[in-house]
This record gives C-alpha cells, sequence and structure tokens, in this order.
C-alpha cells in the first residue's frame, strides 16, 4: 500500500516538474514572442482613491526582458522539481501559477499602465460576498449539513437588509403622490432620536440594523433548512433547492410590490470607508487592508474568528466531530442534533450578512436576483479552501482576483484577445478540477450531507 | 421506490385499485393545496388595499376586501389559464417545456443522480439546436430531425460529463452541474455576442431558425413538441420499467454498491443515466426554441431546470406523475402571466408556491399533521436518494 502512494507520489512530482516547465514555455511563447521591443508596463502602486499613506512611485518594466525573467524562473522551478523535488510542492504551485498570472499581467499591459493596487482591492471587495458565503458553508458542512442554499440566504439577506435600513433612513420620507408623510409620526420619532446618538457616519445606525435584519433573515432560512434536513431528514440538497427558489420568488415578488414602486424603501444608502487610524498609513498594506468599509472588516474578524473557534475551541472540535462521526460523538455526550442546529443557523446569518455586502455593502439598492450566483461561487470556495476559514478567503480572494482582473482587462480589449467571459469562468472551472481530484484531493466532512438518526 | 409496482392491478379488485391510486395523489394533491393557500395568504398580507378596507370599513370591510384580493387573484390565473380555447393552447404550450425538463430530472434521480444541471444543459442545447437550425439550409424531413438530435446530443454530452466525473472521481455531480451551469451561461453570453450572434450583431440574438427545422404550430401556438413531449414520456416509462437498461439504472438508483456487486456496470449506467437526462433536458430546449420562439435571446429559459426538480418530485419520478404535474404547473405558469396584467400581481408568486410545493412532497409529514393524516407503512419521499458530497 505504502509503495503505490510513493509510486504515485512520485508520478506527480514528475508530471508538475513538466507543468511547470509547460508554464515556462507557455510564458514564451504567448507572451514574450508577441511583445515588441522595447515597450514598458508600468504598474500603479497607489490605489485610485484618496489614502492616508504616502505616495508611492509607480513600477515600470521592461515588458519584454520582464516576461523572459519570469520564463527562467518558471523553468528552473521545473528543472529543480524534475532533478531535486520539492518538499512543499503546494507552496511552489502557487508560485508558479503567481508568475504566470504576473506574466499575463505584465503581457496584457505591455506600453500601457495598470494600476495594480487598484486590481488587488478591487480583488477583496469582489471577494468579500464570496467569502461570506464560503464561510457559511463551513460552518454548515463541517457539522455534517450540505447547505447549496447559500444563495438563497444571501439574495433575501440583501433584500431584508436595504428594505430595514432605507425604513428608518427615510423615516421622514414623504408619500409622492399624496405629498403625506409616508410612515407615522411614533416611527419617525424614533428616527429622529437614533439619529442624535449616531456613533460614526461611515456606519450609520440604520445601516447597522439593516446588517442586523439580513442576519437574521439568513438565521431563520437556515432554521428552516436545518428543521426540514435534521427533523424531516429531508434531502439536504433539495431542502437547499427549497430555499434557493423561494428566496428568488419572495425577493422578486417583495421587490416588484414593494421596492421598486416606493423608492423610499429602496435606497439603504452605503458603508463608506472607514480608514483605521495608524494602521491605514502604512504603505500598500494600510490602502488595502485598513481602508475598507465596515462589512469588510467584520468579514476579517470572521475569518480568524472562526478558524480559531474551529480548530481551538471545544465548540470546534465538537463540531468536526459531529460532522465525521456522529455516531462516535453522539456516545461521548455531544448533542448532534443541537450542534448541527446551532451551526446551520450560525451559517445562515453569516449569509445573510455577505447577502447585505450586496446592498447596504455597495449599492445601496435591491435589483432583482442581484446576487448572481455569488454564492454558489461561494460554495466553489469552501471546496477549494478545503473547507477551512483561511483556506477558503485565499480561494475567495483568488476567485474575487479573476474577476476584478476580467474588469480591468477591459481597457485593454484592443491588445488582449480574451473574451472577459472566459476568465470567469475560471471559479467554476477550478472547483470542478479541484474535485475531479486533479491538484490534490478534496475531502468533504466524512458524514457531510447524511442525516443522523439516533439508535 | 415502488410507485409502479402500486399501480400494478393487484387482485384485490377495482375498489383496491382506486384506494391505492387515491393513498398515492393524496399527499401531492394535498401538498399543491396547501401550498395555493398558502400563496394566497402571501397575496392578502402584501396587498395595500386590504389594510385600507380594515382601516376604512372593520372587520366586515377587510373580510371582503381579502376575499375580493383572493378570488381576483387566482381567478385571473384560472381563467387566463383555461378560460378559453386560445388559453388552454397557451397553458399546454407552456408545459412542453416542463414535461421534457421533470423526465430530465426524474430518469436522473431513478439512477441516483441529481441532475441540478438541467438549465445549462437546456441552454447548451439550444445553442447547438439553434447553431444548426440557422446554419443548414436541408429538406425539412432531415433538417428537423438533425436539429433536434444536435440539441440532444449538445445537452446529453454535456450532462455525461457530470456523470464520469461522478462515477470516476467520485466529484459530486450536484456541485459539478451547478459549476456547469455558470460555465454555459457564461459561454452563451460570449456565443451571443460572437459566432450565434446575427449578421450584422447589434444586441445579443441568433439568427431565427430556418422554417425548415420548425416544429409546426397547429392550434393557436400549441406545437407538435408537446405530443413529443408525450410519446418521450412513454418512451421513458418503458425504458425504465420494462427494459434491462432500466432496470439497471433503477437498480444503481437504489443501491450502487449491490449493483456493483451484482455485476452492473455502475460506470457505465451513471454515465447513461446522465447522459438521457441531459438529452431529454435537451429536448425541452429544442422543442420549446423550434416550436415556439424559433430564435435565441438572452434569458431564453425561465429557469425551467429548476421548476423541473419540483417537478420530478411532484410526479414521484414516474413519467405518468411527472407529465401531470407539468400539465399543472404549465397551467399556473400561463396563468400567472395573465394575473400579473389583470391584478397585478408578480408572477414570481408561483416560484414562491412552487417551493412550498417542493417542501410538502419532501417533507410529507408536515401534510400529515396538517391534515391529521396517519402514515402507511414506511412513506417515501418521492424516490429521492439521501447522499454526502464525497463517496
Amino acid at each position: 500500500m505504502e509503495t503505490t502512494v510513493s509510486v504515485l507520489q512520485e508520478k506527480r512530482n514528475v508530471k508538475m516538474g513538466i507543468f511547470f516547465l509547460a508554464v515556462s514555455l507557455a510564458i514564451v511563447i504567448f507572451f514574450a514572442l508577441n511583445t515588441p521591443v522595447g515597450l514598458t508596463t508600468t504598474f500603479g502602486l497607489n490605489p485610485g482613491a484618496a489614502t492616508n499613506a504616502p505616495p508611492l512611485p509607480d513600477l515600470t518594466l521592461p515588458t519584454m526582458g520582464t516576461l523572459w525573467v519570469l520564463a527562467f524562473l518558471a523553468a528552473f522551478t521545473g528543472g529543480w522539481q524534475l532533478a531535486r523535488g520539492f518538499k512543499n510542492l503546494n507552496v511552489v504551485l502557487l508560485f508558479v501559477v503567481l508568475l504566470f498570472v504576473f506574466a499575463f499581467m505584465t503581457w496584457a499591459a505591455r506600453g500601457k499602465s495598470m494600476n495594480l493596487l487598484g486590481v488587488i482591492s478591487a480583488s477583496l471587495l469582489r471577494a468579500t460576498p464570496i467569502a461570506f458565503g464560503a464561510l457559511s458553508g463551513i460552518l454548515c458542512e463541517r457539522a455534517g449539513v450540505i447547505n447549496i442554499a447559500i444563495e438563497g440566504m444571501m439574495l433575501s439577506g440583501a433584500m431584508v437588509s436595504v428594505l430595514v435600513a432605507s425604513l428608518f433612513r427615510n423615516y421622514d420620507a414623504l408619500n409622492p403622490t399624496t405629498g403625506q408623510p409616508l410612515f407615522p409620526d411614533w416611527f419617525a420619532n424614533i428616527g429622529r432620536t437614533l439619529d442624535m446618538y449616531n456613533l460614526s457616519s461611515a456606519v450609520p445606525w440604520y445601516l447597522l440594523l439593516g446588517l442586523l435584519s439580513g442576519l437574521i433573515v439568513g438565521g431563520l432560512l437556515a432554521a428552516f433548512h436545518a428543521w426540514l434536513s435534521i427533523e424531516f431528514k429531508v434531502n439536504q440538497i433539495i431542502s437547499g433547492t427549497v430555499i434557493n427558489i423561494f428566496s428568488m420568488g419572495i425577493t422578486a415578488f417583495l421587490s416588484q410590490r414593494f421596492l421598486q414602486p416606493i423608492q423610499p424603501l429602496n435606497s439603504g444608502g452605503v458603508f463608506t470607508a472607514l480608514p483605521i487610524p495608524i494602521l491605514s498609513s502604512i504603505p500598500i498594506i494600510g490602502p488595502l487592508l485598513f481602508e475598507n468599509r465596515f462589512i469588510v472588516y467584520v468579514l476579517f474578524i470572521l475569518v480568524i474568528a472562526i478558524h480559531v473557534m474551529l480548530f481551538y475551541t471545544r465548540w470546534g472540535l465538537r463540531t468536526i466531530a459531529v460532522g465525521e462521526h456522529p455516531k462516535a460523538a453522539d456516545t461521548l455526550g455531544v448533542n448532534v442534533y443541537r450542534m448541527r442546529y446551532i451551526n446551520v443557523i450560525l451559517g445562515g446569518m453569516i449569509a445573510g450578512v455577505g447577502g447585505a455586502y450586496f446592498t447596504i455593502g455597495s449599492v445601496g439598492r435591491f435589483d432583482e436576483n442581484m446576487t448572481a450566483g455569488k454564492g454558489f461561487i461561494g460554495l466553489a470556495a469552501m471546496i477549494f479552501g478545503k473547507w477551512t476559514p483561511l483556506g477558503a478567503f485565499g480561494s475567495s480572494l483568488i476567485f474575487g482576483f479573476a474577476d476584478a482582473l476580467q474588469q480591468k482587462l477591459q481597457i485593454f480589449a484592443s491588445q488582449v484577445p480574451i473574451p472577459s467571459e472566459f476568465l470567469l469562468m475560471a471559479p467554476y472551472i477550478i472547483t470542478m478540477v479541484v474535485l475531479a481530484g486533479v491538484i490534490g484531493r478534496a475531502n468533504p466532512p466524512a458524514a457531510d450531507g447524511v442525516p443522523y438518526e439516533k439508535d | 421506490m415502488t410507485t409502479d409496482e402500486k399501480i400494478t392491478p393487484s387482485q384485490n379488485g377495482l375498489s383496491s385499485i382506486i384506494k391505492q391510486t387515491f393513498d398515492l395523489v393524496l399527499i401531492p394533491f394535498l401538498a399543491v393545496v396547501t401550498a395555493l393557500i398558502i400563496g394566497g395568504f402571501i397575496i392578502v398580507v402584501t396587498d395595500a388595499a386590504v389594510y385600507t378596507a380594515f382601516g376604512e370599513g372593520g372587520i366586515g370591510g377587510g373580510l371582503a376586501a381579502i376575499w375580493t384580493s383572493v378570488s381576483v387573484a387566482y381567478g385571473s390565473m384560472f381563467s387566463g389559464s383555461l378560460g378559453s380555447a386560445r388559453d388552454i393552447s397557451e397553458s399546454l404550450v407552456a408545459s412542453t417545456p416542463y414535461i421534457f425538463a421533470g423526465l430530465a430530472v426524474a430518469v436522473g434521480f431513478r439512477g441516483g443522480m441529481f441532475n441540478i444541471g438541467v438549465e445549462g444543459q437546456l441552454l447548451l442545447a439550444v445553442m447547438a439546436s439553434v447553431y444548426v437550425g440557422s446554419n443548414f439550409s436541408l429538406p425539412w424531413i432531415i433538417h428537423l430531425p438533425l436539429t433536434i438530435l444536435a440539441g440532444m446530443v449538445a445537452g446529453a454530452a454535456w450532462a455525461a460529463l457530470a456523470g464520469y466525473l461522478k462515477a470516476k472521481t467520485g466529484a459530486h455531480e450536484v456541485i459539478n452541474t451547478i459549476m456547469m451551469n455558470y460555465i454555459v451561461y457564461l459561454f452563451s453570453d460570449w456565443a451571443l455576442n460572437g459566432f450565434l450572434c446575427r449578421t450584422p450583431c447589434s444586441s445579443p440574438v441568433s439568427p431565427p431558425v430556418l422554417e425548415s427545422a420548425f416544429l409546426p404550430q397547429f392550434f393557436y401556438r400549441l406545437h407538435f413538441g408537446f405530443f413529443l413531449a408525450l410519446i418521450v414520456a412513454f418512451a421513458v416509462w418503458w425504458l425504465l420499467f420494462k427494459t434491462t437498461i432500466g432496470f439497471e439504472i433503477r437498480t444503481v438508483g437504489t443501491n450502487p454498491n449491490a449493483a456493483r456487486y451484482g455485476g452492473i456496470q455502475t460506470t457505465k449506467v451513471m454515465v447513461l443515466t446522465m447522459a438521457i437526462s441531459g438529452a431529454l433536458a435537451g429536448l425541452a430546449g429544442a422543442s420549446e426554441l423550434l416550436g415556439v420562439n424559433r430564435v435565441l435571446a438572452a434569458g431564453f429559459s425561465s429557469g425551467y431546470g429548476f421548476d423541473a426538480i419540483a417537478l420530478a418530485l411532484l410526479g414521484r419520478s414516474h413519467p405518468l406523475g411527472v407529465v401531470l404535474a407539468a400539465l399543472l404547473f404549465g397551467t399556473l405558469r400561463s396563468g400567472a402571466t395573465r394575473m400579473q396584467s389583470l391584478a397585478n400581481i408578480p408572477t414570481d408568486i408561483i416560484s414562491i408556491i412552487q417551493a412550498l410545493v417542493i417542501v410538502f412532497i419532501a417533507a410529507p409529514a408536515i401534510i400529515r399533521w396538517i391534515y391529521r393524516i396517519k402514515a402507511k407503512g414506511a412513506e417515501e419521499g418521492g424516490g429521492v436518494m439521501v447522499q454526502g458530497w464525497g463517496s
């Protein structure tokens, strides 16, 4: 048995070496040989908006020279891999892929300038809802409940959070036809009172209420999912599909009935950037990490908190036990049903907050089906991140980067003959490749999706 | 799943058959009725006129307003779908893709595969069909079958890939077909602005299908795709319950390990199940294209692939049940359009009702609890397997 494993390992090592060489060759053929001599690529290192950090000079590179250096690095890595072999192959793989991506960007922006920091910070923004979805999935699936309803929970969270935020923000709105106040006096008075105690203009109270309501709605839908799949042992994929269809229907229904005709119900405002003192003036890191919207900080905290809680606390270890071997956990006195309920509901709450990102986190308005499959990409990020919070966050960043890059590349459309749709396919294709076990096996929790029956 | 055996007459005679049939349809019937009632409740509580009436006319006026609200809504829905010959034809038109798509999911369920990718397979099939249908000039006797076949093959191949990955690597078909849906969406976005776009390409719309590939319409907009759907439903029934392949599919669906020990090539059967499912999804797209739209534009499918899951569950994965469920949902869908224009109620109420129907079918205990029906033996959830992501 052991010999087969090592033979397999050997084969994969050789394959990887060849793959690295192929990457090097690809950089040469597709990029380096396609570049006229004498062009330079400029990478901007300052975010587009004003920032606390001191400005940095742009990075100007000779396009062709850079490409040859990158190709050489990839070739060298490949040669080393074939001759000696690396210990931590996944890290090396990531390095080579990064070389390729950087080569691609250098080539795409040949003779022009690309704001590198802008792309990276856009990646983070686009990764945010994906990461919320992935974290939601992790909590559920680690406890053994499949949750493909993340998309639906996000959609509902998106609508309800903007609805609640709008109600409280526009408490003194007038009815456009009658000219009378839209809401009763006592309600407007609550709004006026709370206005006086507003903490920060970047985090207004009505948006916090919106966020809270998104959280509650996500939790309620998740409770329903848990009830169906734990109490009635309904197939969890069906139960998730129900929530997706229901959310799509009810949000579109309510949106057409109320949010579209009555504008004060669909303009909730947005969280604006909240720079953290001192930290935000660090070059590069400051504008990237410490000059974000409130909801992005929530994500950072959640990633770290879930990582710590899942792997270092009693609750987390019990969750994992329930997801891997519920019978053993039950024998040791863990209440399997209770753990599953708690985790699924917590997961739903996270999805609801992630949904709020779409509305009060970015545009302040609800549009039908505006999550557009981000919940499913979150599921993909969870798988690619092997059911760990840090891995899922990293995967979300990669998927967010693909999204941000295709957006950016549209400026260079004349010299990059790659349709943006194909870059947008990357998350889905990567997930399928990972699931098929081509690069490292993705193993879900053993009891994932299996209802637990007490004897 | 023993639905087919329940339908088979036993020695107890006619009254027993009636009773068995009654038991079989009781839960689905109550599920639909309950979902419609809850849908009515949602219509009422979101109707501003009802609140005004309670304010001005007291309890009596309020109750009257509730009655008006619901009766106008459902009244316009049913008159809009069944009120005239034309309306009935529209309902049948709407049912046609549902029959195919419902069968696609049902075949998957029978074989233990949850094909959530019908939507993507359907779209890919439409792209293949529209390409063949608009680019080749052939006599209709060749062109029409060829165009339909192109769709079936595209759908089958795309779905078979998910089946193959499941059989060979254990990658779960649900996650793969979801991913594949989005790949197709993006691909079609690109294609409709590229090689599938009509010349000159001003908006993402394909050239029209040539007349030689039309499924002819004969009763208002009702086209021959409807009869094709009924024939295919019969063929699926025959395949599933009267052939060796069908037996193998059902065995793998019930217990893949037992099937393997019994000498069935499970890999082959899994791929085949998905291929058949995908081909049916392709037929749903092709018939809608060649019979009704005759052109591919963005938003071609109104979510047939997801509605199909409800249909397969409601029809208990039996072809006859799927046809009946499809007729019901086709009627609701086409009536909902009228309801939107007359009663100003968004058609999305149908999605809500659909979701509720799935809940009640998948968890019949809720229906039994509401109506105080005693469970008879081991109730099945409609031929749906229980399995996780892994293995």
